[in-house]
């Protein structure tokens, strides 16, 4: 291998400084809190009376109840419901302190929603599911790759084999030291959560708070090492407005008490395989209102602890969930529809063998860590000082003054979320990590359409077994003219390349070809003699996606 | 810091061109300290000493300066009013001393094209939006300043002058920004508009020069007005294909930036753009006229580039084809005029597809 090993020393060894410790012991205080602001902005920006927001509220979570319930909701939620319409049935419209009990259901509501999503984060458990997933991974690693009787409690290889957290490592320990750190990674499988953990704990981080989908609770032990990574949870189902400003207010205020944080800005999987292009501003925004609050009630604004953005892009051969994403990508069947749970990790059986599959075959996963970023998106240094295109010094501070005194805006701040996001989408492209597998998916793919003209997308996905093989000499002549390509955005940074690309291209194919959609029923592309073989192209075009917004197709 | 309501504000104008100057009087009549920067040292000391700049008399609360610099150390609120073709080479000298809390609205019509030296543009490499930026773009290429607008409109700066009734349009992404532009600029003869549709309205006050030098042409030959007026009526039809196709929307084009400043450079000797048609079709060459104007019209240049465009994105565009043509002495005037009488327009209006 010869890969040199890398220990990161714990930024913060005392645990009982770890912001999200603090935070756990002061629960009560915090969740109180987060009830009391996230009540005072819904009022003042509430669009209708506060009666008919909450009896829009029970509606749609009376709906939801209905379409769509789960495993890991509140046994008592109909009742709860019921409750609440009754009483604000109960309240005489005459009455003088009718505004008055129609405010405290609101606040009572804010109350459990805070409650619902605050995470329950307990230092021994967290040390206990680290090191199971540490140590865990590791035996079945070695047990599966190394040979012998012995081997599983052979320390030969570790679960950093398998894994590789490249990129800006040091930089994001720097900047965890300077201030708060918000990490926003692709999100391509449900795997991603329990991988970043993982990362985080091996780069010596202290835990980050973690918005997670509540559909992961579903599942036992996910739902164990979630609550344990200190994760909070995020309710998709949950599109009502008093909702949502509870979650954005706890997520902003553990930012503002320098818990460093993580969520997925895509909101949810990458249902088509490609790298986000779009993101959800809800909880981004978080970010630029907590730098902003800080700022406002800081007694010294240039000295005020600033919040870090920080990109990672996470790269599979193989993404377990793949052919239920694409299918679902490929139906689209309308806008407003329940998320649908039974994929390839809803259960806690398929998890584990897929854990196993995952650890006894080869096929390995970068974690790829992006330069931090202030909230505009600018780059920041290891000290954390932000500069603009051309190196000039930018105090974050300017962006929020308007005759020299910091101001909120609310419609700056809502075009300040756009730059960012845009600038995130950006760093995604360049850190994305390309492997041999996406590029050969890539190439047949493309080859298919091409010679194909006539067909559209969906007619391309239905072509027949005859026609879904390919010519392995063609294939290999266009692989080396898009790695080619690849190669030269890669010098520009505007995008990064796996080690195994850098191999003659033979080698490279046998590699992608050996690795990608490793695990499905069906691989997606296989060599057999001197023809390339589509067998699946769902799945295929899923992995195709992959390499999608370089625009590669003019060079094939 | 208390005493914000008796000081005046200081507001910078960078650019002493006849618009240029003509805003800084409407900053100045507003209350505003204005700020004026001259780039030539020696027409600075010639407008400082004669209190004229551009033909326009200065408004006493005007200062005028050489030094860049100045601009914004002592300005949040810009103005910058210079040439497209000098305003990035402006801009960078700018930005080390811009902040992020400065508010610029620039009110220069025409593209930045930037090429890098590396490159040539080829049929296989086309030029694009890549090469391509409107103004607001290049602020924010080359500066740490997100709060951008623009001023569009029919503001022909002589009119402004002698105080003519008059609107314009300010456009941002950002509020703060339009209502600074019209607390700034707003008085009883000059109404201010409001869009959110930056890219929009700078693409309106861009692409109207086009049309303007081919109105010129139909009154330079002579061709009346019923000519000028279905010349006019398919030039905006192009305005919104090649707008779109670069990033606008429709609405845009139909408003005060489009329509409007479109109605007053095509029918007004006063617009430079209309200048330079009116006197090809007398039969000028056209390094004659440019030689021989002060100011630069942006509408030649603005051809050159939306002709290579309009190639790349595939964008039907017969006035601004012929154009180029004309200015590259490809065809005559006559043979223009002939060709676009007979060229097969599609359906009258077809962009306002029902949504």
């Amino acid at each position: 291998m010869g890969r040199k090993k890398v220990r990161y020393s714990e930024i913060v060894p005392d645990k009982s400084e770890w912001p999200i410790v603090k935070l756990s012991r002061n629960r009560k205080t915090f969740i109180e809190e987060v009830t009391n602001e996230a009540y005072d902005h819904f009022l003042s920006n509430k669009r209708g009376t506060i009666r008919e927001e909450i009896e829009m509220t029970i509606h749609r979570e009376k709906l939801r109840m209905k379409a769509n319930p789960w495993k890991v909701d509140p046994p008592d939620e109909k009742v709860y419901w019921k409750n609440v319409q009754a009483r604000l049935l109960d309240i005489n419209p005459d009455d003088k302190d009718r505004d008055q009990q129609e405010k405290e259901i609101l606040k009572e509501i804010i109350l459990r929603y805070s409650e619902e999503i605050s995470g329950n984060f307990k230092k021994s458990a967290y040390r206990f599911a680290q090191s199971f997933v540490t140590f865990g991974f590791a035996r079945l690693l070695n047990a599966a790759r190394v040979k012998g009787l012995l081997s599983l409690f052979s320390r030969q290889l570790d679960i950093d084999d398998k894994l590789h957290v490249i990129g800006e490592t040091e930089h994001i320990r720097n900047l965890a030291k300077k201030g708060t750190v918000v990490m926003v990674p692709t999100h391509f499988s449900n795997l991603d959560s329990i991988l970043i953990g993982w990362a985080i704990h091996y780069l010596g981080l202290p835990p980050f708070i973690y918005g997670a989908g509540l559909n992961l609770f579903n599942i036992k032990i996910l739902a164990y090492f979630m609550n344990s990574l200190g994760a909070y949870k995020v309710d998709r189902r949950k599109k009502n407005p008093i909702y949502l400003e509870t979650l954005k207010t706890y997520s902003r205020n553990a930012m503002k008490r320098g818990c460093h944080s993580l969520f997925f800005p895509g909101g949810t999987r990458s249902r088509s395989g490609e790298i986000e292009s779009s993101l959800k501003v809800g909880l981004l925004s978080t970010a630029i209102e907590a730098q902003r609050e800080l700022y406002l009630n800081a007694d010294d604004p240039d000295n005020v602890r600033k919040v870090f953005i920080v990109p990672v892009v996470i790269n599979y051969h193989f993404t377990l969930e793949a052919p239920s994403l694409i299918k679902e990508h490929l139906k689209r069947t309308g806008r407003e529809r329940y998320y649908v749970e039974a994929d390839e990790f809803s259960t806690s059986y398929k998890l584990s063998t897929f854990m196993f599959k995952f650890f006894t075959k080869g096929s390995d996963i970068s974690v790829n860590v992006g330069k931090g970023m202030d909230i505009l998106g600018n780059y920041v240094d290891d000290e954390g000082n932000s500069f603009d295109k051309n190196g000039n010094p930018i105090n974050v501070k300017d962006y929020f003054l308007r005759d020299k005194k910091i101001t909120f805006d609310a419609q700056r701040e809502n075009e300040y979320v756009r730059v960012l996001a845009k600038r995130v989408v950006e760093e995604y492209h360049k850190y994305n990590r390309v492997f041999a597998s996406h590029l050969v998916a890539y190439t047949a793919f493309k080859m298919l359409e091409r010679q194909n003209p006539k067909l559209d997308l969906y007619h391309v996905l239905r072509l027949p077994d005859e026609d879904l093989e390919l010519d392995y000499e063609e294939f290999k002549a266009k692989y080396k003219k898009l790695r080619t390509r690849i190669e030269k955005l890669h010098k520009k940074g505007l995008v990064d390349m796996a080690d195994h690309m850098k191999e003659r291209a033979t080698d490279s194919i046998a590699h992608g070809l050996a690795n990608v959609g490793l695990y499905h029923d069906q691989r997606p592309l296989i060599k057999k003699k001197d023809k390339i073989i589509v067998q699946d192209t769902n799945t295929l075009y899923y992995y195709h996606n992959r390499m999608n917004g370089y625009g590669l197709e003019k060079y094939i | 810091m208390g005493s914000k309501n008796t000081s005046k504000e200081i507001v910078g104008v960078i650019g002493a061109g006849s618009f240029g100057t003509a805003v800084a009087n409407i900053l100045a009549e507003n209350e505003s300290q204005v700020i004026l920067y001259v780039r030539d040292p020696e027409k600075t000391k010639t407008i400082t000493k004669e209190r004229v700049s551009s033909g326009q008399k200065l408004h006493e609360n005007i200062e005028v300066t050489n030094n860049l610099e100045e601009i914004p150390s002592k300005c949040e609120v810009i103005f910058p009013m210079v040439p497209s073709a000098n305003f990035r080479d402006m801009v960078i000298k700018l930005a080390p001393h811009l902040r992020p809390y400065h508010v610029l609205i620039h009110g220069t019509k025409g593209f930045d094209l930037f090429v890098p030296k590396q490159q040539k543009i080829t049929s296989n490499n086309p030029l694009t939006r890549e090469h391509v930026k409107t103004i607001s773009e290049v602020i924010k290429e080359e500066t740490s300043v997100l709060r951008v607008g623009c001023l569009a409109g029919p503001n022909l700066a002589r009119e402004l002058d002698q105080r003519k009734p008059a609107a314009t349009v300010v456009a941002s992404h950002f509020d703060e920004v339009i209502k600074t532009g019209q607390r700034l600029l707003k008085n009883d003869r000059f109404m201010i508009y409001g869009s959110r549709d930056l890219i929009g309205i700078e693409l309106c006050g861009i692409l109207k020069n086009i049309i303007a030098v081919g109105a010129g042409t139909i009154a330079g030959m002579d061709l009346g007005e019923n000519a000028k007026s279905l010349f006019i009526s398919r030039g905006l039809v192009e305005m919104v294909y090649i707008g779109k196709a670069l990033g606008g929307n429709a609405q845009a084009f139909l408003g005060l930036a489009g329509v409007g400043d479109l109605i007053a450079t095509c029918t007004s000797n006063l617009s430079r753009n209309f200048t330079v048609g009116y006197r090809l079709a007398k039969g000028e060459t056209l390094n004659e006229i440019i030689d021989s104007m002060e100011e630069v019209a942006e509408g030649v240049k603005t051809i050159n580039i939306v002709n290579q465009l309009a190639e790349s994105y595939k964008v039907r565009c017969p006035i601004t084809e012929t154009l180029y043509k004309i200015i590259h002495d490809e065809m005559t005037i006559q043979e223009a005029h002939g060709y676009l009488m007979n060229f097969p327009f599609r359906a009258e209006i077809d962009f306002l597809d029902a949504q």
